[in-house]
Order: structure tokens, then C-alpha cells, then sequence
């Protein structure tokens, strides 16, 4: 296995009297996606929002490529190449596919002050990368408001891809989704992966962890419960991790073991 | 539009898409049709009224121009996902600042027109860091300048010079370089020779016998296309037009992905002033005079304006080219029921008409888009 690409030791976060991390330890390396997984409330949020520069850590050290780093913004964050997908808050369902893909960062021609947005370019780089993940647009011009919530998910993820992203943080991709939907992402997901990219893959639905996953760590109450590679874990075990153990075990017989 | 090299498969649950309903998803249909109609009726019902002579013309395309200067700075903002409600209050002070300078305080013309655009934009740029700094809707920020600012100018006007109406402004004005920018008239030679031609009527009594009815454009006009290209040239094909959308279209999710939101609604702001000083200038040249209550209800006709014209009131969504549209329309049903002989009162029955009409189909529209049912 390769060297981390972006490491995460002991961070702590507190909000005032709030200890929401309390010592978590991540890593994710090239080509592989690292699951992390935690019920609502286990401070994954945080967690997420602390890798992408959001939140600075209150104690604890975060490593690019070996390098001590601290990000004052998210911008630094994407400078750094971490790219952050957000579950609702990806795209802008009234702008076009095109004018999503390339918010923040249009191409442009021509000389100031009559420099325009580089419209062909943006629209022929679009289509192309979004044919690449597997969707057909009817063109560049379609609104990302008649796609479907697996579809702007894929459209973020390539647009994340495309700019540079090494490390691409997926929070909860998945949870607002349909069956057919998920299983796109989730392909999307192992694509992505395929090109080198380390994937943050934020869930607590442990089958679709597991349908992705090369490894996994699961956060409870502010803390990591350790990691464990493919293969080595159930979903049964990963789901006694995330709810802390015994509850769970009680409902879970009482369910009949379906949960 | 780019080449496909697979032919895009068909999604089988996909309906197709009927044509005028992909047509109806462009901002400026609305105006469009709108536009068409009221030439329409007002050709059927005002037509030998004179009202498409070329006095006629003139005096509805001013009445549109005015509107439009206004409507290109509303819709812009509307677009960023604010309101302006002091754009008439600051049309008002504006004029009278410019009066009050230029009259009272003896400085050249073109001094006193700087400094008021210069103050008006700052007065902008404080709306919009109130917006942004205290996350209060824009409506009450700048209902709040719509008073303090109409206060500000019966006071100052009162104070300076007794009244509330400041003549005298035409005779600085004369000769004055950027006066002229804002009063002058253009394409005069045009009309006199198109008045030798036969083709647009001449004085025929009086000392300007012979001369045309019509001695030029107004710079007004010229100012009202000049901007609405320019607000089309700058929202549909520049970077910051993208971020004009994106502001208004979800300011977090733009935010994320390094657009300066608070830029590009605070500069929007600072537009929306500059247009308000270029109407108040083009009138205050016009009359020779300011007035303190000047300006009164643009506000909320420039708003009409824009959402006839196919922006919604949420933002996000809208086009230049439609607020003018809108405009357009709004000039032509005012001056066309004066034509039309029809009672005054009745204007507004229709105008408020084509408001609820102009919303219930962007409504409609906007569900096309986002595809909800």
C-alpha cells in the first residue's frame, strides 16, 4: 500500500464545553476508499468539516503528502487538492450543468475589459466529463434542476475530479437516495478510485460501506473505535461499533436480526 | 452547442419535449409575448391616435427608457438574491444633491454630477454590507434607506434653498461637458433630414417652421440600451454573471466553491445606485430642475418591470434583456391608455393585472426547470 496522501493524528475539537472529536486518527491513501462510518451525533460533521478546512482542530496534527499543513479556509483546502462534496449543497438546481460545473472557477477569453467566459470550452469539457462518469446530458445547457439527486452527486464529483481533487471527501452521498441511484454513486465512487484518488466515503449505512470500502473506521462519540481493512470486519460488527454495542444487540434480536 | 461523438441514448422515461415548452424555459419568452401583445392592442385600439407617429413614438420610447435604466440595475440585483426598495428615494436625493451643489454651492456642472454618483454609489455599497454584515433581508435594510434617504432630501432641499422643487439647474448646466451626457439629444441631423425627406412630420407654424418634431434621441434612451446591453453582455457571458446566478441561486453552495458572494451582491447594490443617478441625471437635465419627491414608487416599478420581464422574486433566475422587455411593455400600457383616451385610473387595474399574470407563469416556468411537480 502506498503512503498516506492525507493523514489526520489525534485531532481534537471543542466548541466551548463541547468536546466533539476527542482524539480521532484518519488516513486515506491513493486509490483507496476509507470509510468512515458513525451514527448521527458521533461528530463525523466535524470531523468532515475539520479535513476541509471548515473548523481548525483544537489539538492534533493534519498532514498532506507528509507535510505539516493548517488551513485557514476551505480554499486552502482545495488548493491543498481535498475537495469536498456536500450532500445538498453541491449544485444550484436553477443554473445550468455547464455554469455548475464551472462555478468559481470559468474559463475565460479575451482581453479585459471585454473578457468573456470561454462558453464552447466550458460546455465541451462538461459534456465530456460527465460522459465519462457515465452520464448522458442533453446538453450542456440542461439545468442540474431536472437531474436526479445521483446524478448532481456524480456531476460534483467529476467537477471535483476534474480541478485536481488527490482526496475527495463524500459526505453522505448515499442517504437521500434510491436503490438505482445509490448503485451509481457508488460506482462513480470506485471509478474515482481507480484514477488515484483517495475517497472519503462518510456514511452509516454499512452495506453500501462495505459495497465500496477498502477500509473502515467508524467514530463514536467523538472517538475512532480503530480501523479495519476489507475482509476483516462484518456488517454485523460494524454495526455494533457504531451504536456503541449493547441497544443495538437487544433491538436487533427483536427485529429478527434485519437491521 | 458541441459535437457529440455517441449519439446521447434516449431515456426511455423521458417524455419528449415539445418544443414551445423547451422555448418557455428562456427567461425573455415572457417578455417577448408580452411585448408583441400590447403593440398589438394598442395598434387596434390607439392606432390612429398618433400614438405611432413619430411624436407618438418618442414620447412612449422615453417613458420606456426610464423604466428600463432602472429595471437593468433591479434586475441584476433581484438575480443576486436581493431587493432595492430605496432606488426611488435615491432618485430623489440624487437630484436634489446634484441642484443643491451645482445651485446653491456655485460648482461647475460636471462636479456636481460626479460627486453625486460618487456619494449615491457609496450609499449603495452601505446597503448592501448591511445586508451582508447583519444577514437581515435586503426588503428591510433598504425600506429603511427608502425613508432615511426621502427624509434626508425634503430636509436638505428645505434647508438649503426653502422649497422642495430646485430650479435653475438648466442654466449651469449649459455648455457643460457630462451635462451634456445625460440632457443632450443625438442623431439630430437624422430627423432633419428625415424631416426634408417627408418621412416624419415638421413645425409647420412658428419659428421652427420646417424643422422636424422630433430634434434628436435623448441620451436617456441611448443610457437605457447602452446599459441593458450591457447587463445582458455581462450576466450571460462573463464570469461574474455566473456569479451573479450563483449568488442568488444558492449563496452557501457558491460559497463552497470559492465564488466572493458578498462581492458580487454588494457591487450589485452599488449598480443598482448607479442606475438610480443615471435616471435622476437624465431627469434633472431634462426639467432644469429637481424636486424633492422625485422618484416616488420606482422602486416597485422597476420590480414590476423585471418580474414581467421572467426573474424570479427568489432569485437565481432572470434576464436582462427581459426586465427591458418588461420596460418596454410597462411605457407602452401607460402612454398607450393616455392615447387610448382611457381612464387614467385604469392603468393601474391593468398593470397589476400583468404583475399577478407575469408571476403565476414564472412560477409555472420555474417548476419546468427544476423539473418538481
Amino acid at each position: 500500500m502506498s503512503a498516506a496522501i492525507l493523514e489526520m493524528k489525534n485531532i481534537t475539537k471543542h466548541f466551548g464545553p463541547v468536546i466533539a472529536l476527542n482524539g480521532v486518527s484518519f488516513d486515506v491513501r491513493a486509490g483507496e476508499c476509507h470509510c468512515l462510518l458513525g451514527d448521527n451525533g458521533a461528530g463525523k460533521s466535524t470531523f468532515i468539516k475539520t479535513m476541509s478546512g471548515v473548523y481548525r482542530p483544537t489539538e492534533g496534527q493534519m498532514l498532506v503528502d507528509g507535510q505539516t499543513v493548517a488551513f485557514a479556509s476551505p480554499r486552502d483546502a482545495m488548493a491543498a487538492g481535498i475537495a469536498t462534496v456536500y450532500q445538498d449543497l453541491a449544485m444550484i438546481p436553477l443554473m445550468s450543468v455547464s455554469r455548475n460545473f464551472w462555478m468559481g472557477r470559468e474559463p475565460e477569453k479575451g482581453i479585459w475589459p471585454f473578457r468573456t467566459m470561454n462558453s464552447k470550452f466550458a460546455d465541451d469539457i462538461t459534456v465530456a466529463e460527465m460522459r465519462k462518469m457515465g452520464i448522458n446530458l442533453r446538453g450542456p445547457d440542461q439545468a442540474v434542476g431536472t437531474l436526479s439527486g445521483g446524478e448532481r452527486q456524480t456531476v460534483a464529483i467529476a467537477r471535483a475530479v476534474y480541478f485536481g481533487a488527490k482526496v475527495l471527501i463524500l459526505d453522505e452521498p448515499t442517504s437521500a437516495l434510491g436503490v438505482r441511484q445509490t448503485a451509481n454513486v457508488l460506482s462513480t465512487v470506485d471509478r474515482v478510485r481507480k484514477q488515484g484518488i483517495g475517497v472519503v466515503f462518510i456514511t452509516h449505512n454499512v452495506r453500501h460501506a462495505l459495497a465500496v470500502g477498502d477500509r473502515f473506521t467508524v467514530l463514536n462519540r467523538g472517538q475512532t473505535l480503530g480501523t479495519a481493512e476489507r475482509g476483516a470486519v462484518d456488517a454485523s460488527a460494524l454495526q455494533d461499533l457504531m451504536a456503541g454495542g449493547q441497544e443495538l444487540a437487544t433491538l436487533e434480536s427483536s427485529l429478527g436480526g434485519t437491521v | 452547442m458541441s459535437e457529440t461523438t455517441t449519439a446521447p441514448r434516449p431515456d426511455e422515461r423521458m417524455k419528449q419535449v415539445a418544443p414551445w415548452r423547451r422555448a418557455l424555459i428562456r427567461p425573455e419568452l415572457g417578455g417577448i409575448c408580452g411585448t408583441i401583445l400590447v403593440f398589438l392592442l394598442f395598434g387596434a385600439i390607439a392606432g390612429d391616435s398618433g400614438m405611432f407617429a413619430a411624436e407618438g413614438v418618442l414620447n412612449w420610447t422615453v417613458v420606456s427608457a426610464q423604466f428600463m435604466v432602472i429595471a437593468v440595475g433591479a434586475c441584476l440585483l433581484m438575480i443576486a438574491g436581493e431587493f432595492d426598495l430605496s432606488v426611488g428615494s435615491m432618485i430623489g436625493f440624487a437630484g436634489v444633491m446634484m441642484a443643491i451643489l451645482s445651485v446653491q454651492m456655485g460648482w461647475p456642472m460636471w462636479a456636481a454630477i460626479t460627486a453625486t454618483f460618487a456619494f449615491c454609489i457609496l450609499l449603495g455599497a452601505i446597503n448592501g454590507w448591511l445586508v451582508i454584515r447583519t444577514g437581515l433581508p435586503s426588503f428591510i435594510v433598504t425600506l429603511a434607506f427608502l425613508y432615511i434617504l426621502r427624509g434626508l432630501t425634503i430636509w436638505g432641499s428645505v434647508y438649503f434653498t426653502r422649497q422642495t422643487i430646485i430650479g435653475g439647474v438648466a442654466e449651469r448646466a449649459q455648455g457643460d461637458w457630462l451635462a451634456a451626457l445625460f440632457g443632450g439629444k443625438i442623431l439630430g441631423g437624422l430627423f432633419t433630414w428625415m424631416g426634408d425627406a417627408g418621412w416624419i412630420a415638421t413645425f409647420t407654424k412658428g419659428n421652427r417652421a420646417g424643422q422636424p418634431v422630433i430634434d434628436g434621441v435623448p441620451m436617456l434612451v441611448v443610457w437605457a440600451i447602452g446599459l441593458a446591453i450591457f447587463g445582458h453582455w455581462l450576466l450571460t457571458r462573463t464570469k461574474f454573471g455566473n456569479w451573479v446566478f450563483a449568488a442568488g441561486g444558492d449563496a452557501q453552495a457558491a460559497r463552497y466553491v470559492g465564488v466572493p458572494v458578498n462581492r458580487v451582491k454588494i457591487l450589485m447594490f452599488m449598480f443598482s445606485a448607479f442606475c438610480a443617478c443615471v435616471f435622476a441625471s437624465c431627469q434633472v437635465m431634462e426639467f432644469g430642475s429637481a424636486a424633492a419627491d422625485r422618484g416616488l414608487l420606482k422602486e416597485f416599478e422597476a420590480i414590476i418591470c423585471v418580474v414581467i420581464g421572467g426573474a424570479l422574486l427568489t432569485g437565481g433566475y432572470g434576464s436582462v434583456i427581459g426586465a427591458a422587455l418588461g420596460a418596454i411593455i410597462f411605457g407602452v400600457v401607460q402612454q398607450g391608455l393616455f392615447f387610448a383616451n382611457a381612464e387614467s385610473s385604469l392603468f393601474r387595474v391593468f398593470l397589476g393585472m400583468i404583475l399577478l399574470i407575469a408571476v403565476i407563469m414564472n412560477t409555472y416556468i420555474r417548476r419546468i426547470i427544476t423539473g418538481e411537480r
